[in-house]
């Protein structure tokens, strides 16, 4: 087990390292220099020479990306060029904010998914699982912004019974905040929905042929307690990892939906950070999802592990 | 693409099953270690294909985008550039279906020749994934060794970032044109197939045929894209049909964000984007229908997608 954990935990530094050096070099391919991008094609040569001297944009390749690297190991993100203040105390509320919106949606589409996986497994090949299984091959393959659109259409617009902006405003009371976070988390659940109870579905099948259950159907267990205890028990533990491998998704849909109900989330910071050409602040949000993602499947692999004696014992599978 | 997006179709690429039919079947040099994947790919299998309703479905929804994007512009009833200003924001009406929007364009004409520029370049982009991500999963599964724990950790590196935010890195750093739309979303499609190969050719690398054909002397290449390739390539066609939907998800999704097709251009994401102000105003018209033109371009795809994958991994 620790052996294992600490195999984890190496390959999770390596691809983080890998994940610093892919992005830094990204924000190297961009044409003309920053001190240029800011002040616009009029600024003197001189004022521009003396910004990309202070912004250490003049500096070799490698001391920059070892610079950038320091600093992110200290806390320090850099400068932004699009508001000429430090990086980092724009990250903190801006995760905070995603997560809430994450959470919400997560909190929603886990349940749903599950039942209705579970669901067309019972009735597999009958038409509550056809229903079921292309009604989430569908939502899933339509993107946010659109699903988020017809939602507004119908909920804000038309039934005018939630508001179609995400952010309540400062001070508002948790369940307007709440309020506020419902339309926008519905186009991530229907994303979500989908995939969920498609692998919930495969999970059960597999449980349902198996030879335990049959053994305890033979043996004359009523069929309810089948299902709850030999049945859910195996198929919803891979489950659990799918749904943890979706927060890295579940970000990028952020982007989208927190762009569309003009939500101040991580998403939103690097969308407007892209629209600026803004590298450093889109260095560290990116880099800031990359983390979320690995620590998200760490995470996902430890609970596996706990959950599945089986695992423990070959160190990984 | 765990990591970016859900991705049904990467699930167990090539399974165990005794094959059912046998009718055409290639067979590989040793025999039958190559039917159980090769049958897969039969004319029996494809025919199918043929009797499944939603493969039906989603083949003429596509098809009829298809037309939309060739012949876009002599079945739109109007200009999709031509500004009528006097007839801005107008509800669908008989002389505008689908209303006009805030430059007084008319809608029905711009969903019409919106096909276009995404019909371009999804299955370009998907295309260039498939076969760089092919060449590089058979590589990493075939030569294994340090080459594939470089390249695995690269991979995850990488997928562990959403597409949308990678291709920000990208289309900052290189610009929005219709070239490096479409190389962006291709090269970020490429870890996933390469990884979906792999494990398609990790399952492939320890049958017989392939350890026979090496010691009739033939080369690593020879190996990989000669007895190899054959018979993963189910694999590849399902990763190929999932991928392109998800293709067609990216292209809107940057569009819409602004770092896609550009304005005045007709397309449906860049036009919600322009336009999705107007909602509040009531204009929805403006934005509803470029989006269920979306929803039915994307969903037909992944019809398509999921009855492929159901015939050749039945």
């Amino acid at each position: 087990m620790a052996v294992f954990l600490l195999k984890r935990l190496g390959f999770m530094i390596l691809t983080l390292f890998l994940l610093s050096l892919l992005i830094f070099f990204a924000g190297q391919i961009v044409p003309g220099d920053p001190g240029r991008a800011v002040l616009g094609p009029f600024a003197a040569n001189s004022a521009v020479q003396a910004l990309d001297h202070s912004l250490g944009a003049d500096q070799p390749l490698l001391t920059r990306y070892l610079h950038w690297l320091g600093g992110l190991l200290h806390g320090n993100f850099g400068i932004s060029y699009q508001y000429q203040s430090a990086v980092a105390p724009f990250i903190r509320p801006a995760l905070v904010n995603s997560i809430k919106l994450a959470v919400l949606a997560f909190v929603i589409v886990v349940p749903l998914g599950i039942i209705g996986g579970v669901i067309a497994a019972l009735y597999e090949g009958r038409a509550a699982d056809r229903v079921i299984s292309v009604t989430g091959l569908s939502l899933s393959s339509v993107p946010e912004f659109v699903s988020g659109i017809v939602v507004i259409v119908i909920f804000g617009v038309t039934l005018k019974v939630l508001p179609v902006t995400a952010s309540a405003g400062a001070n508002a009371s948790a369940f307007s905040q709440f309020r506020h976070l419902i339309l926008p988390a519905i186009p991530l659940v229907l994303v979500l929905f989908g995939y969920i109870a498609r692998m919930a579905r495969a999970g059960t099948i597999e449980a349902l042929n198996s030879d335990y259950t049959r053994t305890a159907v033979l043996k004359g267990l009523p069929e309810a307690t089948v299902i709850r205890r030999h049945v859910l028990r195996n198929s919803l533990l891979p489950t659990i990892t799918v749904i943890a491998t979706q927060t890295g998704y579940l970000i990028g849909g952020l982007v989208v939906v927190e762009v569309l109900f003009n939500y101040q989330g991580l998403g939103n910071l690097i969308y407007k950070a892209a629209q600026h050409h803004d590298f450093v602040m889109l260095e560290a949000g990116v880099l800031i999802i990359g983390v979320v993602y690995v620590v998200a499947t760490l995470i996902a692999d430890v609970l596996l592990t706990l959950l599945n004696p089986r695992l423990r014992i070959g160190g990984t599978q | 693409m765990s990591g970016s997006m859900p991705q049904p179709g990467a699930a167990s690429p090539v399974d165990p099953v005794a094959p059912i039919d046998r009718t055409g079947g290639y067979l590989g040099p040793t025999g039958a270690a190559a039917v159980g994947a090769a049958s897969r790919a039969t004319p029996a299998r494809w025919r199918l294909l043929l009797r499944k309703a939603t493969f039906w479905i989603g083949a003429s929804v596509v098809l009829f985008w298809v037309v939309c994007a060739v012949f876009g512009h002599a079945i739109a009833p109007y200009n999709p550039l031509e500004q009528q200003l006097l007839v801005n924001n107008q509800p669908p009406s008989g002389a505008h279906w689908f209303g006009t929007d805030p430059l007084g364009r008319d809608v029905l004409s711009r969903v019409i020749t919106g096909a276009r520029d995404i019909l371009i370049i999804t299955p370009l982009a998907t295309i260039l994934a498939t076969v760089l991500g092919t060449a590089l999963g058979l590589a990493m599964g075939y030569i294994g060794g340090w080459f594939d724990t470089v390249s695995s950790r690269i991979v995850e590196a990488i997928l562990s970032l959403p597409f949308v935010v990678i291709a920000f890195l990208f289309v900052v750093a290189v610009g929005t044109s219709l070239l490096s739309i479409t190389v962006i979303i291709g090269l970020v499609f490429t870890p996933l197939i390469a990884r979906t190969v792999r494990t398609a050719v990790l399952v492939e690398r320890h049958q017989d045929y392939v350890s026979a054909s090496r010691l009739l002397g033939e080369g690593p290449a020879r190996v990989m894209f000669g007895e190899i390739l054959p018979n993963v390539l189910p694999a590849i066609v399902v990763e190929f049909t999932v991928r392109l939907g998800y293709a067609v998800f990216a292209v809107v999704t940057l569009s819409f964000l602004g770092f896609g097709i550009q304005p005045p251009t007709p397309d449906w994401g860049s036009d919600i984007a322009a336009n999705y102000s107007g909602l509040l105003a009531g204009y929805w018209w403006q934005t509803l229908f470029p989006a269920l033109a979306i929803a039915t371009l994307v969903t037909a795809v992944a019809l398509i997608a999921d009855s492929i994958e159901q015939v050749l991994n039945a």
